[in-house]
C-alpha cells in the first residue's frame, strides 16, 4: 500500500517540474542524493583533518623530541614550542584523531553517504521514507562535526584521554587538561553525532522494509541493501547505549554523581564520589563499541560485494550464505563487546564466556573470505579503481582478521593488550578495511553521484599507493606491539634505562611506519585532486558504465526528483545475473524479464 | 615564517602542475574516444601483474620482518605461566601465518590469473553447498582447538593465588608506582582512600591513621577549621569564586570529616596489626626467583595498567577497586642479562593504560633476585615496617579529636531537627 501511494506521489512530482531554489537543492536538501553527497563532502573533509593529525603525531614517534617546521606550522608555538609536541598535546591528537576516524568519516561518512545514495535507487523507490528526517540527520551530523573540530581550537586543548575516553581520566580536568571544556566539547558533539545516527538508521529501517519496488524481495535485494539494513539495525540497538554512558558521564562531571568515580584523589584534592565503577562505563562504551566495529565494516563489505561480482562478471559466490554471515556477524557483534576488557578486572570467568562468543565470529568472517575469492575464481576481471580498492579491502580483512584470533584469546591478550599490536590489527581489519570499501565505493558510484567519470589511471597510481602505504604502516606495527610497545606513549624513551634493544627495535621500526605513513597520506592527495577535479570536468557519464544489474543504473544520468523519470522499475530477478548461460551479454539488469524456459539463479 | 610560505608555495604549485597535467590527458583522452569506464587489456594486465607483484613483496616484507625483528619480538617470557602463554601464542601464530599466506596467496593468484581474456566467458557459478560447508566447518574445527587451548591457559592464569604465595600491593597515581610488601604475617593492612594524608601516602587504616586523618582534616594547613575563619573573618575581601570555591571545599570536607569519625566508630583496633608490619618499596620492585605472587592493584587517581612485558602480566587498577593478578617469576634478573647478553637489561613495570601527560614515563623497576639476595633484603627493610617509619611512637592529639567529635554530634542533632 505505502509502495502505491509513493508511486502515486513521485508521478506527480515528475510532471510539475517546478525550479528549485539555491537553498533548497543544495543546503537543506531533502533529496536523498544530494544528501549523500552532503555526507560524503563532510567525511572528506573530516577524513582528511583525521588524516593531517595522524602525520602530526607520527611525527613526534619517528623523531621524537626534534623540531619539525611541518609541527610547528599547524600547531604552533601554544602547543608546540620550538616544534615540538607538547605532552598533552600529542594525546589529544591520539584522541581526536581516532574519534573522527572512527565515527565522522567511517559511520556518517561510509555508512551515511551510500546508505543515502544507494537505498533508494537500489530498491526502486523515489525517495527514503522521510526526507525530512534524512535532512535532519545530515544536519545534526555536520553540527557534531563542527562542535568536533571546534574542540581542536580549545585554550585548554581537545580531549586527550584516548577515543574511548574512559573516565575518571575524561572526568577529571584536575587529572589531564583535555578534560575539561575540550571533553566537554567532545560529548556534546558525540551526543548529537548519535541523535544523526539514530535518526538516519531508523530513516534506512523503514524505507527498505516497506519501499521496496514491486517484485523487489528481500531475497532479491543487492547484497548492499543487506548491509545497509543490517548496519542500520545494529545502529539503533548499539547507539543508545553509547548516549547513556555519555550522559552519565556528563552527570559525573557536572553535576556531582558518582556513576564512574570512586574514591578519588587527584590534583591534592579528595573527591566524595564513592561507589561508582569506572568499569560500568567500560560496559556501556564496549557495547557500542564494539558493534561499531560491525557497522563501520558491514557496509563495506556490503559495497564490496557488489563491485566484486560486477568486475569479476560472475554472481557473488553464495548470496544466501553471504546474507546469513552478515546476520551472524551482527547477532554475534552484541555478544562480544567485553573482549576489550579482560585484564581491566572484569571477572575472568566472564571473559571465559566473550573468548568463546568473540571467536565464534571468525567463522562467518571466513565464509564471507572465502566466497569473495571463489567470486574471483574463472571470473573475468576488470580492474577498476573500485576493483582493486575491493580487492584491497579482501586483503586487509584476511590479515586483520587472523590477528583478531590472538586478541580475542583472552591467555594471549594479556601480553598484547593495549599494545601497538591491537593498534595494527584494528587499523588493518577495520580502518583499512572500511577505507577501501569506501573508496571503492566512491569510485564505483561516482558516475551515479556527479554523472561523470573518475580519471582512472590516477585511480590506479591512488589505489597502488595506497596499498602499498597501508601494509607499510601497519605490518611492521604488529612487531612494534609484539615487542612489547604500549600504545599512546609520547615517545619510548623510557626503555633507554632498562632495554636497549627494545628502544632501538621500535625506533627503527617507528621511523619506517612513519616514512609509510607520509607517502600513504601523499598518495590521498591525488585522490582528492582526481576527485574534485573531476566533479567539474570528468568525462560525461554514460548511464551504466560498468553493465552492471542493479536498479541505480536504470535511472537517467542527469538526477530527477523521484529517480525515475516514468513509472518505477519492477523487479524480476536477483541482481546477480552476470555471464548467465544462454544469454548473448554478460550482464541481465534486474528489471528485465525472465525469458521463457529461463531458470532463477 | 619564510618556511611556511615556502611549504605553501610548494602546495600551489603543485596542485597546479597536475591541473596542467591533467588538462593535456584530457584532450589526449579525448582524442582517443575514452570515456574512463572502459578498461583497457593493457591496464588489465598491467594490474593483474601488479597484484602478483604485490603479492610477492608482502609476503617477502612481511618474512623480512620475522627474520630482522624476530618471531615475536620480545625475548624470552621470565615466569612460569608466561612460558605456557608464549607456546599458546606460537601455536595460534602459526595458524594464522599459514592462514594469512594462503588465503592472500588464493586471492591475489586469482586476481592475477582470471584476468578478463578476450573471448573467455566468467563461469557462472552461484553458489555450492558442499564447498561452503566445507569453509563453515574447518574454521569452527580450528577455532575449537584454539578455544580449548586458550580457556585452559587462561583459567590457569586467572586463578585464586595460593594461599602461601606472597601478597604485594602496587599503588598508582599520576605518574609513578609504590609497593608495599604484606611483611611477617603476609596479610596486607587494610585501606581507605579517606585516610591519606602526607605521611601516609598509601591511605593504610590503622587506629592511629585514623586519627591523623581526623586531625589533619579539621586542622591541617587548608583543614575545616581554617576554612572557617577565612570566611567568617570579616576584615577578609574574598572574590564570590574564590568564596564558592572555598565554601565547595569546606561542605566537602565536612562530609569526608563526618564519614571518618564513623569510620573510626567501626574501626576494630585488633586489625592494626596487620599494617604495622608491612613496608613500603618505591623505585624498585624486588622479587624473589620462583615464589608466587599476587599483585594487589589499586588507584589513587585514574585509571593505569601494571604491564609487566617480561612476565607476560597485565592487569589495570581502577580506583575504587582492588584488581588482581598472580605470577611467578622463573628467571632472576642476572640470569635474563646473561641470557640476553646485555648487563644493563632490567625487568620493568609500565603503565599501559592512558593516565594523563606523562603517562609515557611511569614505570618502576622490577628486579628479581635470588632466594638468599632476597632474604637480606627482605630483612633489611623489615626494620623500616609502617608502624617503624610512621607510628613507632606515634601520638594523635587525642584531646582536640574528641572536642571535635563532640561538635559533629551537635551539628548533626542539628541538622535533623
Amino acid at each position: 500500500m505505502a509502495v502505491v501511494a509513493h508511486e502515486a506521489h513521485g508521478h506527480h512530482d515528475s510532471h510539475d517540474h517546478h525550479e528549485e531554489s539555491f537553498v533548497s537543492k543544495y543546503i537543506f536538501s531533502q533529496d536523498h542524493k544530494m544528501i549523500g553527497k552532503q555526507f560524503l563532502m563532510t567525511a572528506v573533509f573530516m577524513g582528511v583533518v583525521a588524516m593531517l593529525l595522524s602525520i602530526l603525531f607520527r611525527i613526534q614517534l619517528a623523531w621524537p623530541g626534534e623540531s619539525s617546521d611541518f609541527v610547528s606550522f599547524f600547531l604552533g608555538d601554544e602547543w608546540a614550542p620550538g616544534g615540538v609536541m607538547k605532552e598533552d598535546m600529542y594525546l589529544g591528537l591520539v584522541t581526536i584523531h581516532g574519534t573522527i576516524m572512527v565515527f565522522f568519516l567511517l559511520t556518517g561518512g561510509l555508512s551515511g553517504t551510500f546508505s543515502n545514495l544507494l537505498i533508494p535507487l537500489q530498491i526502486g523507490a523515489r525517495d527514503m521514507a522521510s526526507g525530512f528526517l534524512n535532512m535532519l540527520s545530515y544536519w545534526f551530523f555536520f553540527l557534531s562535526s563542527i562542535i568536533m573540530l571546534a574542540s581542536l581550537f580549545v585554550e585548554s586543548g581537545p580531549a586527550m584521554s584516548g577515543w574511548t575516553v574512559y573516565p575518571p581520566l575524561s572526568a577529571l580536568p584536575q587529572a589531564v587538561s583535555g578534560s575539561g571544556l575540550g571533553m566537554t566539547l567532545w560529548l556534546f558533539s558525540m551526543a548529537i553525532f548519535i541523535a544523526s545516527s539514530l535518526i538516519g538508521s531508523l530513516n534506512y529501517i523503514v524505507t527498505v522494509l516497506n519501499l521496496r519496488t514491486k517484485g523487489m524481495a528481500m531475497t532479491k535485494l543487492p547484497l548492499t541493501i543487506w548491509a545497509f539494513f543490517i548496519t542500520a539495525i545494529i545502529g539503533v540497538l548499539s547507539f543508545p547505549v553509547l548516549f547513556s554512558a555519555a550522559l552519565l558521564l556528563i552527570m559525573d562531571r557536572m553535576a556531582g554523581t558518582s556513576f564512574y568515580l570512586s574514591d578519588i584523589i587527584v590534583g591534592g584534592e579528595m573527591l566524595t564520589q564513592h561507589g561508582g565503577s569506572p568499569l560500568l562505563y567500560q560496559h556501556l562504551f564496549w557495547f557500542l563499541g564494539h558493534p561499531e566495529v560491525y557497522i563501520v565494516l558491514i557496509p563495506a563489505l556490503g559495497l564490496s560485494s557488489e563491485i566484486i561480482s560486477t568486475n569479476s562478471r560472475k554472481p557473488i559466490f553464495g548470496y544466501r550464505a553471504m546474507i546469513g554471515s552478515i546476520l551472524a556477524i551482527a547477532f554475534l557483534s552484541f555478544i562480544v563487546w567485553a573482549h576489550h576488557m579482560f585484564v581491566t578486572g572484569m571477572n575472568p570467568f566472564l571473559g571465559s564466556v566473550f573468548v568463546f562468543t568473540t571467536l565464534l565470529i571468525a567463522i562467518p568472517s571466513a565464509v564471507k573470505v572465502f566466497n569473495y575469492i571463489t567470486t574471483l575464481w574463472r571470473g573475468s576481471i576488470i580492474f577498476t579503481p573500485a576493483m582493486l580498492f575491493t580487492i584491497g579491502l579482501v586483503s586487509t580483512f584476511i590479515t586483520g582478521g587472523v590477528t583478531g584470533i590472538i586478541l580475542a584469546d583472552a591467555a594471549l591478550d594479556i601480553t598484547v593488550h593495549d599494545t601497538y599490536f591491537v593498534v595494527a590489527h584494528f587499523h588493518v581489519v577495520m580502518g583499512l578495511s572500511a577505507v577501501f570499501g569506501m573508496f571503492a565505493g566512491v569510485y564505483h558510484w561516482f558516475p551515479k553521484m556527479f554523472g561523470r567519470m573518475m580519471n582512472t589511471r590516477m585511480g590506479y597510481v591512488h589505489f597502488w599507493i595506497t596499498i602499498v602505504g597501508a601494509y607499510g604502516v601497519f605490518f611492521p606495527m604488529h612487531f612494534v606491539g609484539l615487542a612489547g610497545a604500549p600504545r599512546r606513549y609520547y615517545d619510548y624513551s623510557v626503555y633507554q634505562d632498562f632495554d636497549i634493544e627494545s628502544f632501538n627495535l621500535m625506533l627503527d621500526l617507528n621511523v619506517i611506519i612513519t616514512m609509510f605513513a607520509i607517502m600513504a597520506a601523499l598518495g590521498q592527495l591525488i585522490f582528492l585532486f582526481n576527485f574534485f577535479y573531476s566533479i567539474f570536468r570528468g568525462p560525461k557519464a554514460v548511464q551504466n558504465p560498468w553493465r552492471s544489474n542493479t536498479l541505480e543504473w536504470t535511472t537517467p544520468v542527469e538526477h530527477v526528483h523521484g529517480n525515475w523519470p516514468g513509472e518505477l522499475p519492477t523487479v524480476h530477478r536477483w541482481p546477480y545475473d552476470y555471464s548467465k548461460p544462454g544469454s548473448d551479454v554478460d550482464f541481465i539488469p534486474q528489471n528485465v524479464p525472465l525469458k521463457e524456459g529461463e531458470e532463477e539463479h | 615564517m619564510v618556511t611556511k610560505l615556502i611549504i605553501l608555495a610548494v602546495i600551489v604549485l603543485g596542485v597546479i602542475a597536475i591541473a596542467q597535467l591533467m588538462r593535456v590527458y584530457e584532450i589526449s583522452s579525448k582524442l582517443r574516444n575514452n570515456n574512463e569506464a572502459e578498461i583497457s587489456s593493457g591496464d588489465n594486465k598491467l594490474n593483474a601483474n601488479l597484484m602478483l607483484l604485490f603479492m610477492i613483496a608482502l609476503f617477502g616484507g612481511f618474512i623480512w620482518l620475522m627474520l630482522t625483528y624476530g618471531w615475536t619480538g620480545r625475548g624470552d617470557s621470565a615466569s612460569v605461566h608466561g612460558n605456557e602463554i608464549d607456546w599458546l601464542l606460537n601455536l595460534n601464530f602459526i595458524i594464522i601465518v599459514a592462514v594469512f599466506f594462503i588465503t592472500n596467496a588464493l586471492l591475489f593468484v586469482f586476481a592475477f590469473k582470471y584476468v578478463r581474456k578476450p573471448g573467455v566467458p566468467a563461469f557462472y557459478y552461484p553458489h555450492n553447498n558442499k564447498l561452503e560447508m566445507l569453509w563453515t566447518v574447518t574454521p569452527a574445527v580450528v577455532l575449537a582447538v584454539i578455544i580449548i587451548l586458550g580457556l585452559k591457559t587462561w583459567n590457569e592464569t586467572t586463578a585464586d593465588a595460593e594461599v602461601e604465595s606472597i601478597r604485594v600491593e602496587l599503588f598508582s597515581k599520576q605518574f609513578d608506582w609504590t609497593a608495599r610488601y604484606s611483611g611477617v604475617d603476609n596479610t596486607l593492612g587494610k585501606f581507605d582512600y579517606k585516610l591519606t594524608t602526607d605521611n601516609n601516602e598509601m591511605a593504610i587504616l590503622t587506629s592511629n591513621t585514623i586519627d591523623t586523618a581526623i586531625h589533619q582534616m579539621e586542622n591541617g594547613a587548608m583543614g575545616i577549621k581554617t576554612l572557617e575563619d577565612k570566611l567568617n573573618n570579616e576584615h577578609l575581601m574574598l572574590a564570590p569564586a574564590d568564596r564558592e570555591a572555598m565554601l565547595d571545599d569546606l561542605n566537602r570536607k565536612n562530609k569526608l570529616v563526618r564519614l571518618l569519625y564513623q569510620m573510626k566508630g567501626r574501626h576494630d583496633s585488633k586489625l592494626d596489626a596487620q599494617a604495622w608490619d608491612d613496608f613500603i618499596q618505591k623505585d624498585t620492585l624486588y622479587l624473589c626467583k620462583n615464589k608466587e605472587y599476587e599483585f594487589n592493584f589499586r588507584s589513587k587517581d585514574v585509571i593505569h595498567s601494571a604491564y609487566f612485558p617480561n612476565f607476560r602480566a597485565q592487569m589495570n587498577t581502577v580506583p575504587g577497586m582492588t584488581t588482581r593478578f598472580k605470577f611467578i617469576p622463573n628467571v632472576s634478573t642476572a640470569e635474563m642479562r646473561g641470557k640476553k647478553n646485555n648487563p644493563d637489561f632490567n625487568y620493568v613495570l609500565l603503565c599501559n593504560k592512558i593516565c594523563g601527560g606523562a603517562h609515557y614515563k611511569m614505570k618502576m623497576m622490577v628486579v628479581v633476585m635470588e632466594e638468599a639476595d632476597y632474604k637480606k633484603w627482605e630483612d633489611s627493610k623489615l626494620t623500616q615496617t609502617f608502624r617503624d617509619k610512621y607510628f613507632a611512637s606515634a601520638a594523635a592529639p587525642v584531646e582536640e579529636v574528641t572536642e571535635a567529635v563532640e561538635a559533629v554530634e551537635v551539628e548533626e542533632v542539628v541538622e535533623q531537627h
